[in-house]
């Protein structure tokens, strides 16, 4: 029999015996008295109360003991001794083994229902994949279950539809809502060449797209899987718990039985009260309450961050956080955008930037990059190159037009003098930390380019949020010193590590180690032995890739905020988790005391039902602390662009 | 009367200490290979039996686990080291899968956290 029936049962049966203590006061008497109130509630033992007794038994002949055991106790307890009692006409209590019963499932019908919707976001992801995928077979596109997928095959996906599995773009272009999946609320512009992620939603473009990954190699499946772990995972502030939940029920009933005997022996109560005050003892104790602050905390934390895009690999990583004192960013890829862009052009633009993109064309050097697509966003054709020519470490040169034009840094000037004011320019964005090269046709310069990897737009409102939240923040990077400090003024770092190589980086981490924990923020593909170096280690995704290994907590979308929501909803969850176990405990501390008739003589007395009924609601109200983790408010930086 | 009430009283305390807090023989079990797959049978009621699992290393293991027990407190099994968080429903077999390649010690618990159990992996 479900618990919910058990509780409907026990309900139903108790309300006459309600109804009688109610009504008491005005003359109203239960027909049958006694017997009827011994026919009830001995249904209600077997039917109800049974499964507890049955349980009971079965953990007490293994030694172990739970929950079960005291709600049998206390309930056989008071149900023996009220036959005992009414065979030798005195009075009875079995209202309260009644009442007990059906508080204590009241109370589990609830948490049940409770601690599945703590639960419930790894089923939401689940759910999130796809069904079905039309692939490309024999000739033509056919629907086919997703399990049936194999990498490599080609799948069309219609504007609205949902992607099957991960993938490559072959043809068509569209927007697609991939917040599901990483958290991000904007559509991303997608074109041929770029991924896609399966479970996200298609825009209104319709796409051809390579299988590249299936089944538990996708993005989704990887979440999942980091997702459950995390859930269930343990945190160290739980071994308190662990060793206190061993030792909890034997000493309740240890308790139980010196009140029986204090009340009893010493202070010369009768059999009954002595009873009722050791049965009140058994009853509002709860161990659950403890059991469950934690783990279903956790639960609620992670899962609420896994849908902001936010994976935190468990609850040791969670409490981590908490002592966090300095947050150390890798510069290039995590601060900033990790590709340099154009910033600067001296000169004629257009016939600079088409002198240089042309003798670039082949180069993959990343100023040449830069070069490149500064050129092709201002829709520059190029010129044919004849004599090209590339000077090692210095440039590159050819004849365009019959002329001979060259880019490079100024060490391919020789014998060639910049004009007084090209030689300031130059000077001058060499201070703002900007690499710089010169543009020439025969013989002469004609202009500069000034080339720089620029912060993430958010890199600043993340970083004055993490500093809002008192925490130091540094910038490690194997740069030199300009760059890394002007990049480290802009956004406003505080202190600045530069020329670190990347053997050196494991000391300089230790050094900052003295002042505290260190969050390290890097992008998980370079960055892995510094990521598990630092107490927390926190890996950016970039875009479809994330490296899960990699760190403690692993941020989907390549936003550095997210570093600072990670932080807040791993503290908000942490204090969550010790206001649960701080109620668990002064809640047993309390009410043991109160339920053994400690405050009795100032007239403050707990009757068995009351204690059962703050025991049921003792454990649903952790429960329910835990699932409102999903409410709080987490603070985020503005989304506003500085 | 009052001093056969505390002789009991004080007889049943010393009772509960030795029951709950003596040492007393745990059930083990050491898994059957057969086929290079490994299978134990855990009985849930009031605790697991058994509630240490000997496995080999790199066999595949399947642990059967059956709910003969009504309470909420054991209806579901938590493997913490495994990301698994399997529902046990009432008088049905629910398998679990574990991860045999790695040796050492790995405690089960249910969802309270007051019930455990251990897979060795040798």
């Amino acid at each position: 029999m479900t618990i919910t029936k058990r509780f409907w049962v026990s309900l139903i049966l108790s309300l006459p015996m309600l109804a009688e203590m109610i009504l008491k006061p005005f003359g109203w008497m239960l027909p049958g008295g006694e017997y009827t109130m011994l026919g009830l509630t001995t249904i209600i033992m077997l039917v109800s109360a049974g499964p507890f007794i049955k349980s009971a038994w079965a953990s007490f002949k293994k030694h172990h003991s739970n929950m079960d055991t005291l709600v049998a106790i206390g309930t056989a307890t008071a149900y023996l001794y009220s036959i005992y009692a009414m065979l030798t006409k005195q009075p009875v209590f079995f209202e309260s083994a009644a009442f007990v019963t059906t508080f204590v499932l009241l109370g589990q019908v609830f948490e049940a229902r409770m601690r599945q919707n703590a639960s419930s976001a790894v089923k939401k992801l689940v759910n999130l994949q796809a069904k079905d995928a039309e692939v490309f077979r024999d000739g033509q596109f056919i629907k086919l279950p997703v399990s049936k997928v194999v990498v490599g095959d080609l799948i069309k996906v219609r504007p609205g539809e949902k992607i099957a599995v991960d993938g490559e773009i072959t043809t068509g272009s569209s927007t697609i809502d991939e917040s599901m999946v990483t958290g991000e609320s904007m559509p991303t512009k997608k074109i041929a060449g770029d991924a896609v992620v399966g479970a996200t939603v298609n825009g209104s473009g319709t796409l051809t797209y390579k299988a590249t990954k299936i089944g538990k190699d996708t993005m989704l499946a990887q979440i999942v899987e980091l997702v459950k772990k995390a859930q269930n995972s343990h945190a160290p502030i739980q071994s308190l718990t662990d060793k206190v939940s061993a030792v909890f029920v034997p000493l309740v009933l240890i308790i139980a039985i010196l009140t029986f005997l204090v009340w009893y022996e010493l202070i010369g109560a009768s059999v009954a009260s002595s009873l009722i005050f050791a049965v009140s003892v058994v009853v509002i104790a709860c161990p659950c309450a403890l059991g469950l602050a934690t783990p279903t905390a956790l639960m609620v934390g992670t899962g609420r961050s896994a849908k902001m895009g936010i994976l935190i690999k468990n609850g040791q990583v969670l409490e981590a956080v908490n002592d966090v004192k300095t947050v150390v960013f890798d510069k290039t890829g995590t601060i900033t955008v990790g590709q340099p862009r154009v910033t600067n052009i001296i000169g004629d633009r257009e016939k600079i930037l088409q002198i240089a993109a042309s003798l670039e064309q082949a180069s993959e050097h990343p100023l040449a990059v830069a070069i490149l697509n500064e050129a092709k966003q201002t829709q520059i054709d190029m010129m044919n190159v004849d004599r090209f020519e590339a000077v090692e470490g210095k440039g590159v040169r050819g004849e365009i037009n019959g002329q001979m034009a060259f880019v490079g840094n100024d060490k391919l000037l020789e014998n060639i003098r910049l004009t007084s004011e090209l030689s300031r320019q130059f000077e001058k964005l060499q201070q703002q930390a900007k690499t710089v090269v010169v543009v020439g046709q025969a013989d002469q310069v004609i202009g500069l380019i000034a080339i720089q990897d620029t912060p993430k737009k958010t890199s600043q409102a993340a970083v004055a949020a993490l500093k809002n939240r008192g925490l130091k923040t540094v910038m490690l990077t194997g740069d030199n010193e300009q760059v890394a400090q002007s990049i480290a003024n802009e956004v406003g770092i505080d202190q600045v590590i530069a020329n670190v190589l990347p053997k050196d980086k494991a000391n300089r981490f230790k050094a900052l180690q003295a002042g505290g924990k260190v969050a390290f923020v890097g992008d998980g593909i370079n960055d892995a032995p510094a990521l598990s170096t630092a107490d927390v280690g926190i890996a950016m995704g970039s875009g479809t890739d994330i490296a899960i290994e990699s760190g403690g907590i692993v941020l989907v979308k390549n936003d550095l905020r997210d570093v600072d929501r990670a932080l807040a909803l791993s503290q908000k969850t942490f204090n969550r988790i010790k206001l649960n176990l701080f109620w668990a405990f002064i809640y047993n501390v309390l009410g043991i005391p109160v339920a053994a008739g400690a405050l009795y003589f100032v007239g403050l007395t707990l009757s068995p039902e009351l204690a059962g009924l703050a025991m049921a609601f003792s454990s649903l109200s952790v429960v329910t602390s835990s699932v409102m983790l999903n409410r709080t408010k987490i603070s985020t930086t503005p989304l506003t662009e500085s | 009367m009052k001093i056969i009430v505390l002789v009991i009283g004080l007889g049943l305390i010393a009772f509960i200490g030795w029951w709950f807090f003596g040492k007393h023989a745990t059930d083990e079990a050491a898994a059957a290979v057969a086929n290079h797959h490994q299978v134990v049978d855990v009985e849930v009621k009031g605790g697991y039996s058994p509630e240490v699992v000997t496995l080999q290393r790199n066999v595949p293991a399947t642990l059967n686990f059956t709910r003969k027990d009504a309470s909420s407190c054991l209806d579901r099994v938590v493997f913490s080291d495994f990301g698994i968080n399997q529902a046990l429903p009432e008088n049905q077999v629910e398998s679990v899968e574990i991860d045999t390649s790695t040796p050492g010690e790995y405690q089960w618990a249910c969802g309270m956290d007051m019930f455990h159990g251990k897979v060795i992996i040798k």
